[in-house]
């Protein structure tokens, strides 16, 4: 268990020191989240010493951000001014996304 | 009482009940609008309004949650490493295409947005809204836009997707399971990847695979997409 917090910990907070040396726009979490996958690939970190907290904590993710999600209620103005332009690009990127993606994939998987 | 009900314990607790409750119910009613983070953030703003608990207390309460949010993001980096393994032939193609659809979706959104008069904030929040929650939540912030709203955003287009998303693509003529899978992931990220896993475990992983990969796309991507945009950002 503590081996495996090491690692996550590890992970984030090699991310936090690369930000703050090289003042990178990236969130410390999204570093720490491919430091690790490089980890793994070039096996200085084995997939059992991680499983155990990565399955529970990408398993549960959903509930982490309810805090998060909560704070909305500060912001119910902003909404209600905005309402239409949010639903609208919101929903209308959605669908821009699922035809860019499955064309691009469709076609370059026939032509290569 | 007052003190009980402000003090971290119970918040932490009530907040575990709550999303416990909800996931039940989603279960029990099996509809996708149902969805337990949506329904848990509504209960807790109706109860705190109710007992006029202040945002602030709350937030100071449930800060232990909010903790695993970085460190949840990070072991996201198991699930990659595995599909990474699976899918070694066709890595050109599914990068490529993640590629351009994170493009896309961030273009689209922030130009959509514009062009009906959004404030300036509100675009910057719904740049990053394709991907997972905690990673939109992380570049909403990098970037200065209002986490909250993007974090709601994002539910609501992962309900969206799940609801719509195959119609959609039957309707564009994407047949291709493995372009099925990777658009749902790229453009409906947790949410959509589940209604994937109902259909089927491979589209579950490519589905996966397009959620984490728009998530890593995205966070590198949005700042500097933004300032070819025009857009001045405060870092």
């Amino acid at each position: 268990m503590i081996i495996q917090c090491v690692i996550i910990f590890g992970c984030l907070a090699l991310g936090e020191l690369i930000v703050s040396i090289t003042g990178l726009k990236l969130p410390s979490s999204i570093i720490g989240l491919i430091l690790l996958t490089v980890f793994l690939k070039i096996g200085w970190v084995k997939i059992k010493w991680v499983k155990g907290i990565s399955d529970f904590l990408s398993s549960n993710l959903a509930f982490f951000f309810v805090p998060s999600g909560v704070a909305i209620m500060l912001y119910l103005d902003v909404i209600r001014d905005s309402f239409l332009p949010i639903v609208v690009a919101a929903f209308g990127s959605t669908v821009i996304i699922l035809a860019v993606t499955g064309w691009v994939h469709q076609i370059i998987r026939k032509k290569l | 009482m007052r003190a009980f009900l402000e003090g971290h314990i119970f918040i932490i607790s009530f907040t575990f009940l709550v999303y416990f409750l909800a996931q039940r119910l989603q279960k029990k009613t099996k509809l996708i609008i149902l969805n337990p983070i949506l329904v848990s953030i509504i209960i807790i703003i109706v109860f705190l309004s109710l007992l006029k608990i202040n945002y602030e207390v709350y937030h100071e309460g449930s800060k232990l949650i909010d903790f695993f949010l970085k460190p949840a993001v990070v072991s996201l980096g198991v699930p990659l490493y595995l599909q990474l393994e699976k899918i070694r032939k066709q890595t050109l193609h599914i990068f490529v295409s993640q590629l351009a659809g994170c493009i896309a979706g961030i273009v689209s959104v922030v130009l959509i947005a514009k062009a009906m008069g959004a404030p300036h904030e509100v675009i910057l929040s719904l740049a990053p809204k394709s991907v997972t929650t905690p990673i939109a939540i992380e570049v909403s912030k990098a970037i200065g836009g209002i986490p909250p709203l993007t974090a709601s955003v994002v539910i609501v287009v992962g309900i969206f997707g799940s609801i719509f998303g195959y119609a959609i693509m039957k309707l564009f003529g994407i047949n291709n399971p493995v372009s099925q899978g990777l658009s749902m992931g790229t453009a409906a990220h947790a949410v959509g990847t589940s209604k994937s896993m109902e259909i089927s475990p491979t589209f579950g992983a490519f589905s996966s695979l397009g959620l984490i990969l728009n998530g890593i796309f995205t966070a590198i991507l949005t700042p500097y997409i933004l300032e070819l945009m025009g857009f001045w950002i405060k870092f």
